[in-house]
């Protein structure tokens, strides 16, 4: 404390006009910072907006990719790809992460549950690509061959995190007297659990789910050497399968004209969904954190 | 007796929820020891052909010839991440302070939000925007420029690819913007405000205040935002593996194409047959694994102290 009234004593000496305008200058400076990073977000969407909205029509929801030099073709099939492994990468992500997190909530104390959470925190930071390259080891090349459902275990592996984190702290929020209540009126725990306590943050515990298919919606890395790609319309999980974002990479680094534009086409569905996603779970997500915090 | 077999019966169900759930848990656990197992074991014949040492500082990466030297990948990695972290560092404590320190609320809560929305965007899509948009900008304008002006650095000397070093520093940057902002603005945020009000009411301008009240008490805390930043950046794939130009080459030019570690997997090993070349991509997948593992570990260590001794000071 000494030192920070001698520092500001030491600025007092300047004269105050100068030290305004540092004040002001140093304003604009942060200011300029946010400006950049909202133009960088601006930058990106709007030009995936401009070069991808010409080149979404009909035929590319339901079509199939045609060869090199014939001209329309579609994504149908890395559509259906990306929602059936989306989905079944759900089928697991979600009720594992879910109940981790009442796990961590509602037994969490204790050494076991710190080694949980430590893991949990350390999963969510492995680069997507290793979780693809682990489960390329451990699954795709025991098979012998590609898959869509090696895609979706990739992809659950990278939700479990995620959603075991927010319902975690969502079910913390939890007031203890609601509990207790339940408890008292001769309701098992594990009711309690279920019923109550899981029921009550079912709205904030949707938008952490819905958050975490947003972002493996578009995850290409852990697909690349799992599901790999098909350009044709796969819907057996035990077959390599196309989706969305491995078809834009595809497209993005050919020298085709056609296809590039094809890519833009599907990365303006991929923001699109991606950014709906987000926004709704805003929209949803403000009742119940002011709610709960009260 | 009903009643009491009843209660029995109830406890019995607490004990299977419990374990339940608790088993649940376990696989997590497990799902991480399990990469660390079954990564080890697929570059068990790198390791044994090569040795980690060799491994790491030989130079050359060449899959056609056989010869597996991680050095140049590792270079590239650390190079394209450090220059992601320099220019998102400054950028992002910048758009924290703004959103914390200096806007109003609904202008703070905007900012806040397009910024995060960042994040959401998928990698891949920074790739294509990076391929079509930011490497020719870069190439066309910035690069010359650099070139010109300060080219008698060896970091901006040769040809303007467009595609190097650079521009996949430059998309890095982007992408990592949030995670360290987003992190400093709850560091910032731990700080007590009465902390700030003493450094005002002693007459402290606001960039004073934020100097010598909020900066000067989360260096720690700013310094775990930038390790997960870093973190992140050391793992990103995709949009780094689309403008990085993919050459696995040691060059002081930060123009010259490169290679990263995430990048030579995701180029390589789709269509690698040798079983030393897959070993040796799951060899530098499991150095990867270690070092984000290390870094991010730190990062969070150093966060949860900060935040935490924050916490019980208000």
């Amino acid at each position: 404390m000494t030192s920070l009234r001698k520092q500001i004593g030491d600025f007092t000496r300047l004269r105050y006009k100068r030290r305004k305008a540092l004040s002001l200058f140093v304003s604009f400076l942060l200011f300029s910072a946010a400006a950049i990073g909202v133009a960088s977000l601006l930058a990106v969407f709007g030009y995936v907006v401009w070069q991808g909205l010409p080149f979404v029509n009909l035929d590319f929801f339901t079509s199939i990719p045609k060869p090199v030099g014939e001209s329309g073709g579609g994504m149908a099939n890395a559509l259906v790809g990306t929602v059936l492994m989306v989905g079944l990468g759900s089928l697991i992500g979600i009720p594992w992460g879910i109940f981790t997190g009442v796990y961590l909530s509602e037994y969490g104390r204790g050494k076991f549950a710190f080694v949980v959470r430590f893991c949990s925190d350390m999963l969510s930071s492995v680069p997507s690509i290793v979780v693809g390259l682990f489960i390329y080891v451990l699954i795709v090349k025991p098979m012998q061959h590609f898959s869509g459902l090696a895609g979706s275990l990739a992809l659950a592996i990278i939700m479990v995190p995620i959603i075991a984190r927010n319902t975690e702290e969502l079910l913390k929020l939890v007031p203890n007297h609601m509990r207790e209540a339940g408890l008292a009126l001769g309701i098992p725990r594990w009711k309690v659990t279920l019923w109550i306590v899981l029921r009550g943050s079912i709205g904030g515990i949707t938008t952490g789910v819905m958050l975490a298919i947003a972002r493996v919606a578009g995850e290409t890395a852990p697909l690349l050497f799992t599901a790999l790609n098909n350009q044709f319309f796969q819907l057996r999980p035990d077959q390599p399968m196309a989706s969305l974002p491995v078809q834009i990479y595809t497209y993005a680094i050919s020298p085709f004209e056609e296809w590039n534009h094809q890519a833009w086409a599907g990365a303006f569905v991929l923001v699109v969904f991606v950014f709906l996603m987000n926004l709704v779970t805003r929209l949803l997500l403000k009742p119940t954190r002011t709610g709960a915090r009260e | 007796m009903s009643s009491l077999s009843k209660r029995r019966d109830v406890r019995l169900a607490d004990k299977l929820f419990f374990w339940g759930v608790r088993l649940i848990a376990l696989l997590l656990v497990a799902t991480l020891i399990a990469m660390a197992f079954f990564l080890t074991n697929a570059s068990h014949l790198a390791l044994r052909e090569t040795g980690f040492w060799s491994f790491l500082t030989q130079s050359t990466w060449d899959p056609v010839r056989d010869i597996y030297g991680a050095l140049p990948v590792v270079y590239g990695t650390l190079v394209s991440s450090a220059l992601g972290l320099l220019i998102a560092f400054p950028l992002s404590i910048g758009i924290a302070l703004f959103i914390n320190e200096i806007a109003p609320d609904s202008i703070a809560r905007l900012v806040g939000f397009l910024v995060e929305m960042l994040a959401a965007i998928p990698s891949v899509i920074y790739g294509l925007w990076g391929i079509f948009v930011l490497v020719p900008f870069l190439r066309v304008s910035v690069q010359p420029f650099l070139i010109s002006n300060f080219g008698f650095l060896p970091l901006f000397q040769g040809p303007a690819y467009g595609v190097g070093m650079f521009s996949a520093g430059v998309v890095l940057s982007l992408m990592i913007i949030p995670t360290i902002s987003s992190l400093a603005r709850e560091v910032f945020a731990a700080i007590p405000r009465s902390q700030r009000e003493g450094a005002l009411a002693l007459g402290a301008t606001r960039w004073e205040m934020i100097k010598l009240a909020v900066l000067e008490s989360s260096k720690a805390g700013m310094f775990g935002a930038m390790m997960l930043g870093l973190g992140r950046a050391l793992g990103e794939t995709m949009a780094v593996t689309m403008v990085i130009g993919n050459r696995a080459q040691i060059v002081a030019s930060l123009f010259a194409p490169a290679q990263t570690m995430s990048s030579v997997i995701a180029n390589e090993y789709a269509e690698a047959t040798s079983d030393i070349h897959l070993s040796s991509l799951a060899l530098v997948g499991l150095m990867l694994f270690v070092v984000t593992f290390l870094t991010s570990g730190l990062a969070r260590l150093l966060i949860w102290r900060v935040t935490r001794s924050q916490r019980k000071l208000k």
